[in-house]
């Protein structure tokens, strides 16, 4: 909804599966500049959102990922901690995150749905929609307290993510200044 | 107005502004968010006046929708793969009965095994039905083919399933310019039926017919259905001049003027099957695409027309009939019978198997090297099937084989829930 209302082509949809509570999901997003033909699954995706940091080693999420990919976790831990040292090392740094999207969600919802902070995160992460789109479409869809407490939870996100981001490229200019 | 919304909620909005005075149907599964939100518009008093009559199966969803019609009502409903089965006495009652009923058929698969994902094997079992079938290529042509399909039914006294991929199309959330009221209400006047039951003066419809009729009702009921294919372009022109976006007509063709291979499909795999052709295109192959939107009537002329030029016909099929072979096919064969050009079936996507745009490539590229069979099916898992018959032919003994030689293949490697219904 964020990027229709940029004037964007937009396109999600979910999988489906047998209905059972804690079951892994999957859902899938595209954005262009033209108009959207295909229905097919997402197989390689050029960003991953992980709500569940639990599945990273349950199911092959990072299939079809390029290193140029951006990915990010929903988890207060790093890569390393998540025993992702060696998948991170393969990637590009600036692109790849984790973001404690549940406790924002916790802090600002009351109740662990870290949706809304995920998005907040991609947004700061990849520059595809603009936080203010988001917060629009947030509230549109949830009109009311909910929406404007996502709303909030989505703009934290956003704000620890692109803090993140400033941190690591300023890191890498120091450690390429290093190198030279 | 331009949204970005779910192609159910789309659907249910446009048929809201058909102004349906009874809609009935089972609100469980097989059903989608249609129903659910013509519900929801009939409950806050959007769409008034208007009947939702809830029921206790599809078998009485269409019973019921064949009275409200006799009555004189503007009537919908919905349904999908094993409710549409379960409805399906009735479904060809409302057609011998000439009752102008329109329904969504969100279409899926038809068990066993148990399948709740996207194909047509539902719409191919109503093909002899009597309906018209339109089969939508987008959300948007499934919303906007709503609006056309109450005109023609009422026009005809036809009733008309309007088929969408389930999840694929009703799950997706897109682009959608939805029927504006104003335009819905210049387009499709109020229902003025001819004949309808009335306590005041009483009638009988649906009386029994012998032998000595029987077989021209059946004839008159065909030619009824050709009628379609002439009022189905005058009105999809009409949709232009009103709405200011094309309609489906009878069939579209992309990039055909020049092609040597042309593939037909229905439904929103077309959208994947033309990016696999523009792929292809910038390798300087000639291949176009054929997308039939009334699959019932069947356009055997038009179809004819845009393939005249094909050396190479592929049909891509959402559905097979074990022992026979595709529908689709039966009746592209029919149309060009006198024609040298080859067929070749491709079964895809059964049971809601993403058709991929890489393998359909793939698949396009050996077609035009001449080394597609006359019958295959996308990405078949050769090897399951090879230990399957084997075990079979070794020792022929009775039982399911859903159960036993599958029980090798892989599960998909995310085995997902939602709120599928």
């Amino acid at each position: 909804m964020a990027a229709f209302d940029e004037g964007r082509h937009a396109q999600a949809f979910p999988s489906f599966g047998s209905e059972r509570m804690g079951a892994p999901v999957v859902s899938y997003c595209r954005i262009d500049d033209r108009p959207i033909r295909s229905h097919e699954p997402i197989d390689e995706p050029d960003a991953l959102l992980v709500q569940d940091a639990t599945l990273v080693h349950q199911v092959d999420l990072f299939r079809g990922l390029t290193p140029d990919a951006f990915v990010l976790v929903n988890t207060s831990r790093s890569f390393a901690d998540l025993g992702l040292a060696e998948f991170a090392a393969g990637h590009h740094p600036d692109r790849l995150l984790t973001c404690p999207a549940t406790a924002l969600a916790l802090e600002h919802l009351g109740r662990p749905l870290p949706n809304a902070a995920l998005l907040g995160g991609f947004a700061a992460l990849t520059g595809r929609v603009t936080l203010g789109a988001l917060e629009s479409a947030i509230a549109e869809r949830f009109p009311g307290p909910p929406g404007a407490a996502n709303v909030a939870a989505a703009r934290a996100a956003h704000r620890y993510v692109a803090d993140e981001v400033e941190r690591l490229q300023a890191g890498e200019v120091v450690s390429r200044a290093a190198a030279d | 107005m331009l949204q970005q919304i779910e192609g159910s909620q789309a659907v249910a909005r446009a048929v809201a502004r058909c102004r349906p005075e009874v809609v009935c149907a089972y609100p469980i599964s097989p059903q989608t968010h249609i129903i659910e939100a013509v519900g929801a518009l009939v409950k806050s008093g959007d769409l008034a006046p208007c009947e939702f009559v809830n029921v206790e199966s599809e078998f009485a969803a269409m019973s019921v929708s064949i009275g409200a019609s006799a009555a004189g009502a503007r009537t919908y409903t919905a349904t999908a793969s094993q409710g549409l089965l379960y409805m399906m006495e009735a479904v060809h009652n409302a057609a011998g009965l000439e009752l102008p009923i329109v329904m969504t058929l969100a279409n899926r698969a038809i068990g066993a095994p148990i399948n709740i994902w996207n194909d047509h094997s539902d719409a191919m079992a109503a093909e002899g039905s009597g309906w018209i079938q339109l089969f939508a290529e987008t959300n948007q042509e499934a919303a906007d083919l709503h609006v056309l399909a109450f005109r023609l039914a009422e026009e005809l006294s036809l009733p008309v399933m309007v088929c969408m991929d389930g999840f694929v199309l009703t799950h997706a959330v897109e682009r959608v310019d939805l029927p504006e009221q104003a335009q819905v209400d210049e387009f499709l006047p109020p229902y003025r039926p001819v004949q309808y039951l009335d306590p005041a003066e009483p009638v009988s419809i649906g009386a029994m017919v012998g032998p000595e009729a029987f077989e021209e009702v059946r004839y008159l009921a065909h030619l009824r259905q050709l009628d379609a294919l002439d009022r189905i372009p005058a009105l999809a022109a009409e949709f232009e001049g009103v709405f200011g976006r094309p309609s489906a007509g009878l069939l579209s063709c992309y990039r055909t003027e020049d092609a040597e291979t042309v593939v037909v499909a229905l439904g929103s795999v077309l959208g994947t099957v033309k990016d696999a052709v523009d792929e292809l295109r910038r390798t300087g192959a000639r291949l176009g695409v054929v997308g039939v939107t009334s699959f019932r009537p069947f356009p055997s002329e038009a179809v004819r027309q845009a393939l005249s030029g094909a050396g190479r016909v592929v049909l891509v099929e959402k559905a097979f009939r074990a022992g026979g072979g595709g529908v689709l096919s039966a009746d592209v064969v029919v149309a060009i019978r006198d024609s040298p050009t080859a067929v070749h079936t491709v079964v895809a996507g059964l049971g809601g198997r993403p058709v991929t745009r890489r393998s359909v490539v793939s698949m396009l590229e050996a077609a035009t090297r001449g080394e597609l069979g006359a019958l295959s099916f996308l990405d078949l898992d050769d090897t399951v099937v090879r230990r399957e018959r084997a075990r079979i032919l070794a020792a022929p003994a009775p039982g399911p084989a859903t159960g036993s030689g599958l029980r090798g293949r892989a599960p998909s490697p995310v085995a997902s829930a939602g709120e599928a219904s």
